[in-house]
């Protein structure tokens, strides 16, 4: 996303490939560097509740930032992305246990399997737009959400299918303090591939597509091609996000992926901010760490007139949903670039202080 | 006609229902010519461009490029062809930067799909992506607008815009250029620098233009050869100076009215 940069005096590059680097400055660079050196310390110095929710922010996050390569750079719709993240899970637990495929293998190929099924139910946004594609996606959603209930051989039926967890070298990653690190691998991994999509050639014409379609298909960008690639890569990072979630569990349930799910994947979108790569991460953690907010503020409250009031402690659950909603309404009224232009403000002021006028 | 035409329209007609909006036009474009189209308002010269450039399928009659038959290819195909064209009303990605603006009319040249995109040192999409931002920088070094490449173009100024989406079709590398109204809505000075940029253009980088323009001194002083259309129907082809003298041109397009119904200015 093109955004007027400030690029400090004094840093000349010249060379182009200096001036086509995702991290625009050497301080940028370092922090970038050193956070990931801090996250892999993380597993030494935190509790496992705090790591389960770091794990569930790296999954969902992988998940949405492919939601967002949908909706924020190609400016298609989906509300159906739950049901693909499902079958991510489903693909991997199944090519396990059916072809014995090792789950380090199981979770990369159920990607693909999914950008294939995202193909099939992409195919109508070659032609399709706005609110007929939502429709669309909205029949994937219930077409796969009944298919997992059906398809025994698959999913295990209303059962729910257990599955085994990453075994690499005879090591098992099945607790949380090993299993962080391999979704921060996947994170890494799948944060670069999409940053660095974004600079070149299909990236360059997803957001074309999206920002004038009659131009980009005389540039010679094929329309349909780019509508429908788009889905298979969203789908990519569904099922990677997916598989994740089932080898991190060790149990994937059929009911797991509905309707809501696929709303809150698209509330992530917006919150971290449209069309912006480390916004999805930004959105996952804002979704992943909201509950646990009201959760806190009713624990806070709890005893006073506005627990005895409200009935907090009986109502949380419909009181998070509703956090959620409203959080969706005021990002989309206040900050509809979300969170992502928010801190993008907030380094702008630190650069430029004192002079940020 | 010694050289073989790099465009050729033959007998085209467009019809939207009962509204006929080109009848049997044919022209040719021979390489390394300005190629200018001009006409009144709703004269159909822009849908005579979109049916050159694939937005419009002509109802009846054909487009050759280099003598291939391009009435039914789709509107992606024909940038690979090397037809570029400029907008009328602003087509910019405007949320992009100028570069990628830009790099985007490379598409066709381009070779690393998305996987390689991802991989991006791995699987040589990076030396790809220098290798035409070099020539995209040259692009930019002509059509004077280095001091806003990393801008997002829809910040941009009207003139800027302009000059930016020329850029965008040039990077298409393309043989023969197509610019709807290039000058529309520019004050007199970007007016110049249009004229120059197109006149270097086509003699310095070797682009044919067929051009679409209303300001008659701008057409008259740089195109090799002027159509005229009225209403669909073309009226006149020739050199710019044949085509000022023709009378019918003077009725239809110049506004002047014939001898005995001409007002007495004297009186107004």
């Amino acid at each position: 996303m093109a955004t007027v940069s400030l690029h400090p005096a004094g840093d000349y590059r010249t060379t182009y490939a200096a001036d086509t680097t995702i991290f625009p400055t050497r301080n940028s660079r370092i922090a970038m560097i050193l956070g990931i050196a801090l996250l892999c310390l993380c597993p030494l110095l935190l509790g496992r509740w705090e790591l389960s929710l770091m794990i569930n922010i790296g999954i969902l996050g992988i998940a949405a930032l492919g939601l967002n390569i949908l909706v924020g750079f190609t400016g298609q719709i989906s509300i159906g992305h739950a049901a693909f993240f499902g079958v991510g899970a489903f693909a991997s637990a199944w090519l396990h246990e059916a072809f014995h495929i090792p789950v380090w293998a199981c979770i990369p190929l159920a990607g693909v399997i999914t950008a294939f099924v995202g193909l099939v139910f992409g195919a109508p946004a070659a032609r399709l737009k706005g609110l007929y594609l939502a429709i669309a996606t909205l029949a994937a959603q219930f077409i796969l959400e009944d298919f997992f209930a059906r398809a025994r051989w698959f999913t295990g039926g209303v059962a729910g299918r257990i599955t085994e967890p990453l075994v690499l070298f005879g090591y098992a990653f099945d607790r949380e303090e090993s299993y962080f690190y391999v979704v921060l691998f996947f994170v890494v991994v799948m944060f670069v591939g999409a940053a660095n999509l974004m600079r070149t050639r299909d990236g360059r014409a997803l957001v074309a597509v999206r920002d004038h379609y009659l131009s980009a298909e005389i540039m010679g960008i094929n329309l349909a091609y780019y509508r429908t690639l788009s889905f298979a890569i969203s789908s990519l990072y569904a099922g990677i996000g997916g598989a994740l979630y089932a080898h991190y569990l060790m149990f994937v349930s059929v009911e797991a992926f509905n309707i809501l799910f696929s709303i809150q994947f698209l509330g992530m979108v917006i919150i971290g901010g449209l069309g912006s790569v480390m916004g999805s991460l930004m959105g996952a953690a804002f979704m992943v760490l909201l509950p646990e907010v009201v959760q806190g503020l009713a624990d806070a409250l709890s005893g006073g007139a506005i627990d005895r009031a409200l009935k907090l402690g009986t109502s949380i659950n419909y009181l998070r949903e509703m956090a959620l909603g409203a959080a969706i309404i005021l990002f989309l009224i206040f900050e509809p670039d979300g969170l992502a232009r928010r801190w993008r403000l907030i380094k702008a002021y630190w650069k430029l202080y004192p002079y940020s006028h | 006609m010694a050289e073989a035409p790099i465009l050729a329209a033959e007998h085209v007609s467009l019809r939207f229902g009962g509204v006929r909006a080109l009848t049997d036009v044919s022209f040719e474009v021979r390489p390394g010519e300005i190629f200018s189209i001009i006409g009144p308002n709703g004269a159909g010269k822009t849908s005579m461009v979109n049916c050159v450039s694939g937005r419009y399928r002509p109802t009846e009659g054909r487009v050759t490029f280099e003598g291939q038959d391009i009435t039914r290819l789709g509107p992606n195909r024909r940038a690979s062809l090397g037809i570029g064209r400029t907008f009328q009303n602003l087509a910019l990605f405007g949320h992009m930067s100028v570069l990628d603006n830009i790099m985007v009319g490379r598409h066709h040249l381009l070779k690393a799909g998305f996987l390689r995109g991802m991989l991006y040192w791995i699987g040589g999409a990076q030396r790809e992506e220098l290798e035409h931002r070099r020539e995209v920088e040259e692009i930019i070094d002509f059509l004077e607008i280095q001091h806003v490449r990393k801008a997002p173009a829809g910040t941009l100024p009207y003139g800027l815009r302009k000059r930016v989406e020329l850029a965008r079709a040039m990077a298409v590398k393309p043989k023969l250029i197509l610019l709807d109204e290039p000058m529309a809505g520019m004050n007199l000075e970007e007016k110049e620098d249009m004229a120059r940029f197109i006149v270097d253009l086509n003699e310095e980088w070797g682009m044919t233009v067929l051009m679409i323009e209303h300001d008659m001194g701008v057409v008259m002083d740089i195109s090799h050869r002027v159509m005229v259309l009225d209403f669909g129907r073309k009226i006149a082809e020739g050199r710019p100076e044949e085509v000022l003298a023709d009378p019918h041109v003077r009725r239809a397009y110049l506004g002047e009215a014939d001898e005995v119904t001409q007002p007495a200015e004297e009186t107004v």
